[in-house]
């Protein structure tokens, strides 16, 4: 199964709901324009719903830390909500997890961003 | 698994990678190795693939990848070998380094030693043969990678 993203607005924040894979090919393109296009609209604070994606690969975990780098190399702020045990164990032994800003709760998560 | 070693010839192609980690998910299923392992296996054996097809063969529709699985009483062995000019160990990164913290790639092989009880790696000038173990029955004691 390949990745799907669809956004959102909630108060300022958008949400991109992703589902399925994040690997090399598809799944990281998908996830590199997705993130590079709402930047370049201005939409920059941006949470990453990743509840529904049950794989990701070094490639994917690459992916994420540049769109966590150029949304901040932008002024932005991207977080990661609803990490699947999965990928939550990927980011914990890569030391990842604590780089990234980590949610579990989507109304908390929209209202950590900066106003 | 119907014969205890099974061995394919895969093009450098993106799809070898797919084919690769569904291989693998398959015949550590049948070995009997539980979902938390199997997700383990594929995902090194994908990363190893990866490392063949893009890093060793860099896409030549010349080279080949062959991968081979072995089933013992003891062990699951996979080996995966590229026709790449031959992985220099000295320059795999260390991704938890702070310096590569935060950089977008340098991160297959630390997944496939995080993922496997054995990993050694074999590099020649013909090409590079990674040779990875999952104990049937995982020992914690084991070593976690073997001597170069």
């Amino acid at each position: 199964m390949s990745m799907k993203s669809s956004t959102r607005q909630v108060d300022g924040v958008t949400i991109v709901d992703l589902s399925g894979r994040i690997t090399l090919g598809e799944g990281s393109v998908v996830l590199r324009e997705t993130v590079r296009d709402l930047l370049s609209k201005g939409q920059k604070k941006i949470l990453l719903n990743l509840g529904d994606v049950n794989y990701i690969d070094s490639s994917g975990i690459g992916e994420l830390v540049s769109a966590f780098t150029t949304a901040k190399n932008q002024g932005g702020e991207l977080k990661l909500l609803n990490l699947t045990k999965k990928v939550h164990d990927l980011l914990q032994i890569t030391k990842l997890y604590t780089v990234f800003d980590v949610k579990d709760d989507e109304a908390a998560a929209v209202k950590s961003f900066s106003k | 698994m119907s014969a205890d070693r099974v061995s394919y010839t895969l093009d450098s192609t993106l799809e070898t990678v797919n084919n690769a980690e569904e291989t693998a998910s398959r015949i550590a299923a049948e070995a009997g190795f539980d979902d938390e392992e199997i997700m383990k296996i594929s995902m090194a054996v994908r990363e190893a693939a990866v490392n063949a097809v893009l890093h060793g063969n860099a896409y030549d529709p010349s080279k080949k990848v062959t991968l081979a699985f072995e089933l013992t009483p003891s062990d699951l062995v996979i080996v995966i070998r590229d026709q790449g000019k031959g992985l220099d160990t000295s320059k795999i990164p260390d991704p938890l380094a702070p310096d590569n913290l935060m950089k977008t790639s340098g991160r297959g092989i630390f997944l496939i030693r995080s993922f496997m009880d054995v990993v050694e790696i074999h590099p020649s000038q013909t090409g590079t043969e990674l040779r990875m173990i999952k104990h049937v029955h995982g020992n914690p004691a084991d070593s976690k990678e073997a001597p170069q």
